[in-house]
């Protein structure tokens, strides 16, 4: 275990105390956290009901909602309540390198050559490719936008535009519209011109924004019409179309990632964790769940299951032609290092007119 | 023979009086318990969150000794260099170094990844002379003010976080200064979080004054529909509450519907994401903390004496002025001093039915918290808000005695 804080607040120390009471920590199921909602619904479907029955294993769910807060609170308590968690890339780095996840040995889920080189890390294992593109609502839209640029085309679409409040995704894709070829654009923002340049580009659009804060509202946006074009989760508006709303997308500069599964350290349950991780990281199982829920496998060999049809509306081969992954260790580093200094600005940015 | 029945008897009252006192002791006890655990609590550790500073310290305590004991002036020696190349190779060994280097990186946005880099290259550097070599595994290593930002981390306390929630920082000669421009956020932030509770202030007192008269002043069947229908929306979650105004106000929403519809606008309003929607849904919100405390009062203040007035010849103006005002005056003091108090603290409403530009103080508190982790930061900003709050406390309290009749709290 890493060194817990000398002083534990006195809040903390209750919440211990609270902890102690309701059970010691290896009294507990094994215990799965993922992003809740119709998301985790959908891998339950697919993968823990199925682990539980094959394995015999009892399970908890419990749900992550993105952030640092949770993984705090394990390092300052020592409380570890999950076992296994599904999580972004840059919390997944941020607590490999200060040990809140178990450096995985890996050869006890798969060969590493059979998953995407980037669902590879030292403490996770990549299980879907998500990505956010540009969409808009194909019954009022008038011409179809074919390209980012296109984003920033006040001309033929003076409608306004959503996009997700806060610097990530917003520099990049403004860098991108500004012609930065993909490959370049983190090196872009490490200079403080490359920043300059990229707030300089969103103030072009800038009066014509709203800011969504949950990824829910996009599509419901787009639907009401309250906005014309916006940045989205590509599983968003695809569940918006089984809805039988008209919505489209463009992968165009889209902007893609991995979400990956981890194991906590000092959770009782790692050897159910990496039999979990192993049940899940199946390309059959991986190809189900792209039915359910339209993200990408990470094992090569299950985008050759899924149906053609399907295919074309997934974060994977072609579509991510033009894109950025916002995965890579550059990313990483650049965000965990900027978050901060660029929210900070970024909030300054956006109050003034 | 009296005196010393006398004293016997003073000594009885004296132990029932200790007994008694002992009692009322126990009996407040666990409200007292109460108090310190949820109240004082939190409020002391809030306190000590926003200055402890103890990640450099812990994981580097050599180069912590160094650094403090070095003026800062010019380059350090190469003990230093030999306590980083050591502590890092340590601490990354066994993944500790990382959370010194997130530290590192509050005061110079890069530090970290530079220090993890450092790490992943530390078997390279096999032997002195250490400052050589680390400088040339990154040549930020041989530029003074990164030396300077370990020394401003190097704890076990510090001042960062509470100076920079005021929009300050420590230069590394210990002066205090203006933080650069692009970071100063935060007073523009308590600035906006009292321009908005001021406002809502005003027009909960606009609406709330009439109301509570008139709730107090009608018949018993119409004041009591009409508590209820204050009192209605207040058992309501605020979460609930809120979610029904982002409904009612949309662009498609049931509001712009019926403008549209009526034909008293061509184009629906834009009443969500911007500021008008946040004060729309905070009044609501807000409006049973005004209008309960004034109609307490303006119960009992006797309608008869309006008429009084009246009669010995006071316009209705100035008999409301110099009758009735006055005697409202503690009911709306209290009521403004909790609508005030409240607002300050509001987030999920703005962050749900306002756009970026208009989000309070808790919402910078909520992104440290959940978002970074920086619990230094969020501590901070929390103590800022804390002290605004308590700044208004004499306010409440001259309000509240000014007037006569009903006292609030």
């Amino acid at each position: 275990m890493r060194i817990i804080t000398r002083k534990v607040g006195a809040l903390f120390a209750v919440a211990a105390a609270l902890g102690l009471v309701s059970g010691a920590a290896d009294a507990r199921d094994f215990t799965i956290a993922s992003w809740g909602g119709t998301y985790q619904e959908a891998q339950r479907n697919v993968y823990f009901t199925p682990f539980g029955e094959t394995s015999g294993t009892a399970f908890l769910e419990d749900v992550y909602l993105g952030g640092w807060a949770q993984f705090q609170a394990m390092q300052d308590t020592g409380q570890i309540p999950w076992d296994v968690v599904q999580l972004e890339t840059s919390e997944l780095v941020r607590g490999c390198e200060e040990g809140v996840f178990v450096k995985l040995d890996w050869s006890r889920i798969v060969p590493v050559e059979d998953l995407l080189p980037d669902a590879v890390t030292d403490c996770g294992v990549g299980t879907i490719v998500w990505s956010v593109v540009i969409a808009y609502n194909a019954d009022t839209v008038g011409t179809a936008p074919a390209s980012l640029a296109d984003f920033w085309d006040t001309k033929t679409w003076p409608g306004k535009r959503g996009m997700r409040k806060g610097p990530k995704l917003n520099l990049e894709y403004a860098l991108m519209a500004d012609g930065v070829a993909p490959a370049d654009v983190y090196a872009m923002l490490n200079t403080p011109e490359g920043v300059d340049r990229a707030f300089a580009k969103l103030d072009e659009i800038k009066p014509l924004v709203q800011w969504w804060e949950a990824g829910a509202q996009a599509p419901e946006w787009l639907a009401a019409g309250d906005v014309e074009l916006s940045v989205a989760y590509n599983g968003r508006i695809s569940n918006a179309q089984k809805d039988g709303i008209n919505l489209q997308m463009i992968w165009d500069g889209t902007i893609y990632a991995i979400d990956s599964w981890a194991i906590v350290e000092g959770a009782p349950h790692q050897d159910a964790g990496y039999d979990f991780i192993r049940f899940a990281t199946d390309p059959g199982r991986q190809a189900a769940f792209t039915k359910a829920y339209a993200y990408g496998p990470t094992h090569n060999d299950g985008i050759g299951m899924v149906e053609p049809e399907r295919a074309k509306i997934l974060p994977a081969g072609d579509n991510l032609a033009t894109g950025l992954f916002g995965g890579s260790q550059d990313a990483i580093d650049f965000w965990v290092d900027y978050q901060e200094e660029l929210t900070e600005r970024w909030n300054r940015w956006v109050a003034q007119n | 023979m009296t005196a010393p029945a006398g004293s016997s008897l003073e000594v009885k009252l004296r132990r029932a009086q200790r007994r008694r006192s002992f009692t009322s002791f126990l009996l407040v006890a666990p409200l007292l318990l109460f108090i310190l655990v949820v109240f004082a609590g939190p409020i002391l550790s809030l306190l000590y969150f926003s200055i402890d500073d103890p990640k450099l310290v812990e994981v580097m305590p050599r180069t912590a000794k160094i650094v403090t004991a070095w003026d800062g002036a010019e380059l350090p020696g190469e003990d230093a260099y030999a306590a980083v190349v050591e502590e890092i190779r340590t601490g990354y060994a066994n993944r500790t170094v990382a959370a010194a280097a997130m530290r590192l990186n509050y005061e110079i946005s890069g530090f970290r990844s530079m220090v993890m880099r450092t790490g992943r290259k530390i078997r390279r550097i096999t032997g002195p002379p250490y400052k050589d070599a680390l400088i040339g595994l990154d040549e930020r290593w041989g530029d003074i003010t990164y030396w300077r930002a370990i020394k401003a981390s190097a704890g076990p306390y510090t001042t960062r976080y509470l100076l920079a929630a005021v929009d300050l920082e420590r230069r590394w000669d210990g002066s205090v200064a203006k933080a650069p421009p692009e970071r100063t956020i935060y007073v523009e932030y308590l600035q906006r979080t009292f321009w908005i509770s001021f406002w809502v202030l005003a027009c909960c007192i606009v609406i709330g004054y009439p109301m509570a008269y008139l709730i107090a002043t009608s018949g018993r069947r119409t004041s009591r529909i009409l508590l209820a229908l204050v009192l209605l929306p207040f058992w309501t979650s605020l979460l609930v509450r809120t979610a029904a105004w982002v409904v009612l106000l949309q662009n498609k929403g049931i509001v712009n519907d019926f403008l549209l519809l009526a034909g008293i606008v061509d184009e629906p309003l834009t009443l969500i994401f911007n500021r008008t929607g946040v004060y729309i849904a905070m009044v609501h919100i807000l409006l049973p903390f005004l209008v309960l405390p004034l109609y307490a009062v303006m119960r009992n203040v006797p309608p008869g004496q309006l008429r009084a007035a009246a009669s010995l010849g006071a316009r209705p103006v100035a008999a409301f002025l110099s009758v009735y005002l006055p005697q409202t005056l503690p009911g709306l003091g209290a009521g403004c001093i909790l609508v005030f108090i409240l607002s300050l603290g509001f987030y999920i409403t703005p962050a749900l039915i306002g756009g970026a530009s208009d989000q309070m103080l808790s919402y910078l508190i909520a992104e440290f918290a959940t978002r970074t982790g920086n619990w230094g930061m969020a501590s901070a900003i929390a103590i800022l808000l804390l002290l605004s709050v308590a700044a208004l406390y004499p306010v409440y309290r001259g309000l509240v005695r000014g007037g006569t009749g009903f006292r609030f709290g």
